[in-house]
């Protein structure tokens, strides 16, 4: 689906803010967990942490639910074409988090097995550094990925 | 006669076949099962893994003996602890080394809150996978604050990197007994409380009791260890049937199940987590060297100390305290020599030696450095300890450099993966979610 | 003890025993190491009956022959000791005979060594690979593997399109088309 050119009338740009403001509330995440980081994912997503505080609460298992797909973890060559597959079966609009050192730049395991970074095989929006991060560090790029969502251009 | 009684009869088996996962919530999303049902029933069960195959032992063959230590973390990723002991006990096999006491009984005390943590997980992770959320919550909870006190003294949560060939990386922090024991008690109350949610719930023994049996025979014939082999009947544990570290001078004992379901290694792993506690309580009590980390006290900063040194004014700063950077507090020369052995082929002097002379400094250098680092004679080890799922063993063979020739881990749950079919067969699709999730399966450790 | 043991019952297999730190080494001929091991498993004397571990070793950088060492770590419940069973394979001929009849954890982790190291192992039910996917060439933990060199199950045909190299569903043959992604002008904002 392609976006429709949106006139800068004052209707349509408060239409675009209002659908910005409503979207990027209701987040629901698909999680590609597939590593290490799924520990901190899930502390991060319990109640100490508490990700439901910014309207990201709900994980939903199947990518056709879901518009935010966090892939948590190193991807492998082998996983590669699965992660490809659930990015493609998601609806537009989607949006991607890379989920720790792993799924950004591939990290450490710089070898024959790794995907070295999942931004060669679909487009990323935020990016979450460290091995794992902590908690603190997975909130603020959530928040970062809500501003970004916020100011885009919305599909209607 | 009827064609219908004849045609029921004759009626061709025909199977259906059913691919769950990689992407599936409940196969951790890296475990592919395909399933052969007949109707509901499992005729057969191929596991497919290696999904997150990382090349570990390809990559530890790259890097120096301590580089190897933080792919150690990420092997069983959620009792890393553990992972990094068994290493570095190995390397110190190599050299024929021993550490110190204290650092012996600190290491316990650490992969004891690993073993909590790990059991934590998996008890509330497939609670969860049958719809007990609550459960998990708690247990998440629980885990939480022994991640906590794990960060105090490591400096990170998971990916600890702790345990160095020779010793630990640096003391307790101050009040960490208090701490610990705060959290126990803590832990213990959460453990009350799941206890009563689960273990005569209804709903919860019914989709665990006569599920996912195994007997003693196949058990033994796969290789499999731990809760999973306890389960069974059979009190096999590495602490106990070859001790290492100081295992024999605590008093525990290992719960062992009737016959091997599902059941028997939820409640085999609740009563783990109660004698790992014990375990950590004797430890605190028992080590050596007396008080923690005393308070903060005054020291030098580490890049004063570089600065002055760079100056030549040297006079003086071995002997002075230095500040390094928090998560190596609890490092320096004071504590040094309780933490580490003496053996300069291993271990790297304290940080006061490292910047306040010469001497400290080539040592430094001469174990970091691309090229030298620690080496340990030609040979090859095996060394078991007892990991969260099982035997974990670590077989490294040396050829004198300082790279490790072929680093090999013994995985404990890849028994139990490859004996994960037998287990599903005539069971239902209901059946696989609680069977595999009392596996435990942990994609670092399996794949590698 | 247990050295002595198994070399009087078997002095011609035994090639060599050895101990290094307390860790207990046979190495043994190739072609009797099935009956070795039965052997071992199945007398009250040893009674080992768990197979711990299996993996090898490749020694090309040593510039040993044979190049592989096949290594087999055993575990008696009941004695509570630990054996490790060597067997040399040569680079021509790498085949040695499978224990599957013996401890059927040897199933996967013989298919491990076949992917890593390309050693075969006669009388197995079922060979292959366990941790890479078939498309993959060459095994990566010989010591002429390189470390990073690649084989990516998808690559790239143009910008934002990717291509499988080879459809990896069950049964399916034909290569398919992945679309890249639609929204990306929009993501640029």
């Amino acid at each position: 689906m392609k976006a429709q050119p949106i006139d800068a009338g004052f209707f349509s740009t408060k239409l675009n803010d209002m659908v910005g403001w409503a979207r990027k509330y209701s987040l629901f995440q698909y999680p590609f967990v597939t590593a290490c980081c799924g520990m901190e994912y899930m502390a991060a997503a319990c109640s100490h942490y508490d990700i439901d505080r910014f309207g990201a609460g709900l994980p939903r298992f199947s990518p056709r639910q879901a518009d935010l797909l966090m892939v948590v973890g190193t991807v492998s060559q082998k996983l590669a074409p699965v992660l490809k597959k659930v990015y493609d079966q998601m609806c537009d609009p989607k949006w991607v988090v890379a989920f720790g050192v792993c799924a950004s730049t591939g990290g450490f395991y710089d070898n024959y097995a790794t995907l070295m970074g999942i931004d060669r095989i679909i487009p990323v929006d935020v990016y979450i550094p460290g091995c794992p991060p902590r908690p603190e560090n997975v909130l603020d790029g959530l928040l970062k990925l809500q501003a970004r969502i916020q100011n885009q251009k919305q599909l209607l | 006669m009827s064609s219908l009684a004849t045609a029921g009869k004759k009626r061709r088996k025909e199977l259906m076949t059913l691919n769950m996962g990689p992407s599936h919530p409940a196969m951790h999303g890296i475990v592919r099962i395909v399933l052969d049902l007949d109707g509901e029933r499992i005729e057969n069960a191929d596991v497919e893994i290696g999904y997150l195959h990382r090349a570990f032992e390809k990559s530890s063959e790259q890097s120096g003996y301590l580089q190897v230590i933080p792919y150690t973390d990420r092997l069983n990723y959620v009792s890393p602890l553990i992972n990094n002991v068994g290493y570095c006990m190995a390397v110190e096999k190599l050299f024929g080394i021993q550490t110190t006491e204290r650092s012996e009984y600190i290491r316990v005390v650490m992969s004891e809150f690993s073993r909590v943590s790990d059991h934590l997980t998996c008890v509330g992770a497939s609670a969860m996978e049958l719809g007990v959320f609550t459960v998990f919550l708690y247990m998440v909870k629980a885990r939480e604050m022994i991640y906590q006190l794990i960060e105090s003294v490591t400096g990170a949560r998971l990916t600890i990197s702790y345990v160095r060939p020779g010793g630990v990386k640096a003391d307790l922090p101050a009040g960490f007994s208090d701490e610990a024991h705060k959290i126990i008690r803590e832990v213990r109350s959460i453990l009350k409380e799941c206890g009563a949610l689960l273990t005569r719930n209804r709903i919860f023994v019914d989709r665990l009791k006569g599920i996912g049996i195994i007997s003693k025979e196949d058990a033994l014939g796969y290789g499999i260890t731990g809760p999973f082999l306890r389960s069974t009947g059979i009190d096999y544990d590495v602490r106990k049937d070859s001790p290492y570290s100081v295992y024999n001078q605590f008093d525990f004992e290992i719960p062992v199940g009737a016959c091997g379901d599902n059941y028997d290694r939820y409640l085999c792993r609740m009563e783990e987590i109660e004698q790992s506690l014990h375990i950590v309580e004797q430890a605190l009590h028992k080590i050596p060297g007396g008080d923690f980390m005393s308070a903060p006290h005054a020291a030098m900063p580490a890049e004063e100390m570089v600065d002055l040194a760079k100056m030549g004014q040297t006079e003086g700063l071995a002997q002075t305290e230095v500040e390094p950077e928090p998560t190596l507090e609890g490092g320096t020369e004071k504590y040094f020599e309780m933490l580490q052995t003496k053996d300069h082929r291993v271990v790297l002097p304290p940080k006061e030696k490292t910047y306040g002379n010469i001497e400290g400094l080539m040592q430094h250098f001469k174990l970091i450095m691309f090229g030298h680092g620690i080496a340990p004679p030609k040979g090859e080890v095996y060394q078991a300890v007892e990991g969260a799922n099982g035997e974990l063993g670590f077989f490294v063979v040396s050829d004198g450099t300082g790279r490790p020739y072929r680093v090999r881990v013994r995985p404990p749950c890849f028994a139990i993966m490859a004996a994960l079919p037998l287990m599903l067969q005539g069971g239902t699709i209901a059946d696989v979610v609680p069977t595999f999730g009392s596996v435990n399966m942990i994609g670092g450790e399996l794949d590698r | 003890m247990i050295l002595e043991a198994v070399k009087a019952k078997f002095p011609d297999e035994v090639l060599e025993t050895s101990e290094f730190r307390g860790d207990l080494t046979i190495v043994v001929r190739k072609e009797s190491l099935a009956q070795i091991m039965k052997h071992l498993k199945e007398e009250a004397a040893f009674d080992f009956n768990l197979l711990m571990d299996l993996t090898a070793v490749d020694y090309l950088s040593m510039e040993r022959k044979p190049r592989f060492d096949m290594v087999y770590h055993l575990y008696s419940l009941r004695n509570k000791h630990r054996l490790r069973v060597k067997v040399g394979v040569h680079e021509k001929e790498p085949e040695v005979d499978s224990l599957v009849v013996l401890w059927p954890i040897a199933n996967w982790f013989e298919r491990e060594v076949w992917d890593m190291f390309g050693i075969r192992f006669k009388g197995h039910p079922h060979l292959k690979r366990i941790l890479l996917y078939e498309e993959f060439e060459g095994h990566p933990l010989r010591k002429d593997y390189p470390v990073n060199r690649r084989q990516p199950l998808m690559k790239q045909k143009s910008d934002h399109e990717l291509e499988f190299i080879e459809a990896r569903e069950y049964g399916q043959a034909v290569p398919e088309l992945l679309r890249g992604s639609a929204n990306q002008e929009e993501k640029k904002i």
